[in-house]
């Protein structure tokens, strides 16, 4: 241009965003208004936040700062970053990730070796106290070498990168609360991130793997707020993980009028009853598919005729069997007779003794398995 | 309508999954309404209530077109259509890989996505001036 335009009052005609704002970003990108616009109202929709929020969210993405941030995967099976990075869309969600600096990313970076660890060492210093810390997968407490990167353990990278880190968000349950490598007998001592770090906000995104627009929706949330979003009792996000699958199941008129399938061909699954019976945790489970649904709104567990395994619960793989309604008692018969010689006094009550002293003390039963063990 | 008229919708409430189409038909309703009494504009995102496999054809074929059928193309296509109630539009957002990434009712005079944005003719004007100053020169 060469000179600066201006309306007959002399308000200056409005000139590019901000440099290095995602408004700037997308403007330099060719991306119109109207394609932001509706960037928002589909990231309000995955967000669960109200319509009437689009216009605030727009205001505060455009002007949104580039958040430099540092993923880590542990003891994971790259599920989490697969569901991100394969089941997206090439363009809506895509400008989450545009919006971020991905600095250092094992799986999906080009660098690898001193170059990767000096990478993630530069961010670091560059952002101290600023940039946001990714992790998934779970970190493995006995002996060290049961994971490593590049030499390091995954406790003493966790606890360096997380020192300079504005916030942590821990994706996946196996990062969330240890996942199935800390199922039963846990042989290599996993363990979550917020089992190691205290002193930093750290924000839980659990599922086996996350619904990928719930993991972009975190960082939608940050980058639109500036803050982490509201967390429940266990440090899940509320607007993704506030409801059960159950309340939010289009099969729950049926669990009230009692109509159950039995089995998986019964006439009661083929008429899309209930799975309470067939083992469905939907009950105890909060997470969002039961919307969101998967694979771009498809679909989810339970609209395929499978009962929700609770993956994004605490010691999920250990709740005593996927096919096991959750009113049967999780322990064996022995253990039932201990509790009603103890004085129980009706079935009921054993059975829910049992399920909530099976969720209360779940960290107890996970006995360590050492080398010497698995030799036996 | 006169209660002795053929509907022209017919929702099976014996046949839904979650009961919550006609409650849906009846929230636009108040919305429209509303829009009319105060001029207060209302959005119904329709991928945050559990429906039903079926159920949101339902409300869509129960809501009809109308006069106006819109398509944006931004970051891949856009449908927004007046549905056979005025002042009722269905606007539904899909990726490039034509899958619907989200659904709203938008209950208004015109949706705001439809209007020229501000930054864009902004950027407009900026534009042409310069291509009718560099025609010049």
């Amino acid at each position: 241009m060469k000179k600066d335009l201006s309306l007959n009052d002399g308000t200056p005609i409005e000139g590019t965003p901000e440099p290095g704002t995602l408004g700037e970003t997308l403007r330099s990108q060719g991306v119109s208004r109207r394609s932001f616009m509706k960037f928002c109202a589909t990231t309000a929709s995955m967000m669960a936040l109200p319509p009437s929020m689009i216009p605030m969210i727009a205001h505060a993405l455009e002007n949104a700062r580039r958040p430099s941030v540092i993923w880590l995967s542990f003891q994971e099976c790259t599920g989490c970053t697969e569901s991100l990075t394969r089941a997206h869309s090439p363009t809506l969600e895509s400008l989450i990730f545009e919006s971020i600096s991905l600095d250092y990313h094992h799986t999906l970076q080009a660098a690898s070796g001193h170059a990767a660890e000096a990478a993630r060492e530069a961010a670091m210093e560059e952002n101290f106290g600023n940039y946001l810390l990714v992790v998934d997968g779970s970190i493995p407490l006995d002996n060290p070498g049961y994971s490593t990167i590049a030499g390091i353990s995954n406790l003493d990278m966790l606890t360096e990168s997380a020192k300079g880190a504005a916030a942590i968000i821990a994706v996946g349950t196996c990062a969330t609360y240890g996942g199935i490598p800390h199922a039963n007998p846990n042989p290599t001592g996993a363990v979550s991130v917020k089992d190691i770090i205290k002193d930093k906000p750290i924000i839980n995104v659990p599922g086996c793997p996350p619904i990928p627009v719930v993991i972009t929706g975190v960082l939608a949330h940050y980058l639109t707020f500036g803050a982490i979003p509201d967390l429940d009792h266990i440090g899940r996000p509320k607007v993704f993980y506030g409801q059960s699958i159950h309340d939010r199941c289009y099969r729950r008129p049926f669990y009230d009028k009692g109509q159950f399938a039995e089995t998986f061909d019964d006439e009661g699954a083929k008429k899309g009853w209930c799975l309470y019976k067939l083992g469905c945790k939907g009950p105890t489970t909060y997470n969002a598919c039961a919307t969101t649904k998967w694979n771009n709104g498809t679909s989810f567990p339970i609209e395929s005729g499978h009962p929700c395994i609770g993956c994004s619960e605490p010691d999920f793989w250990d709740g005593g069997g996927f096919y096991k309604a959750l009113s049967m008692p999780t322990e064996d018969i022995s253990k039932t007779a201990v509790y009603t010689v103890a004085g129980a006094a009706a079935a009921g009550a054993v059975i829910g003794a049992l399920n909530r002293g099976k969720k209360n003390n779940s960290d107890k039963i996970h006995i360590k398995t050492t080398i010497d063990d698995l030799r036996k | 309508m006169n209660q002795t008229d053929t509907p022209r919708f017919n929702i099976h409430t014996g046949n839904e999954l979650t009961w919550n189409v006609k409650p849906i038909l009846h929230e636009i309703r108040h919305a429209l309404f509303e829009l009319l009494d105060s001029g207060n504009t209302s959005i119904i995102d329709l991928r945050s209530i559990p429906l039903a496999p079926g159920e949101e054809e339902t409300i869509i074929n129960a809501l009809g077109q109308g006069e106006v059928h819109a398509r944006l193309d931004a970051l891949g296509r856009s449908d927004i259509v007046e549905t056979m109630y005025s002042g009722v539009w269905l606007i539904t957002h899909y990726n490039e890989n034509e899958a619907v990434v989200s659904r709203f009712i938008e209950i208004t005079e015109l949706p705001a996505i439809l209007k020229s944005q501000h930054e864009d003719m902004s950027k407009a004007l900026k534009e042409l001036t310069q291509e009718l100053e560099t025609q010049d020169t």
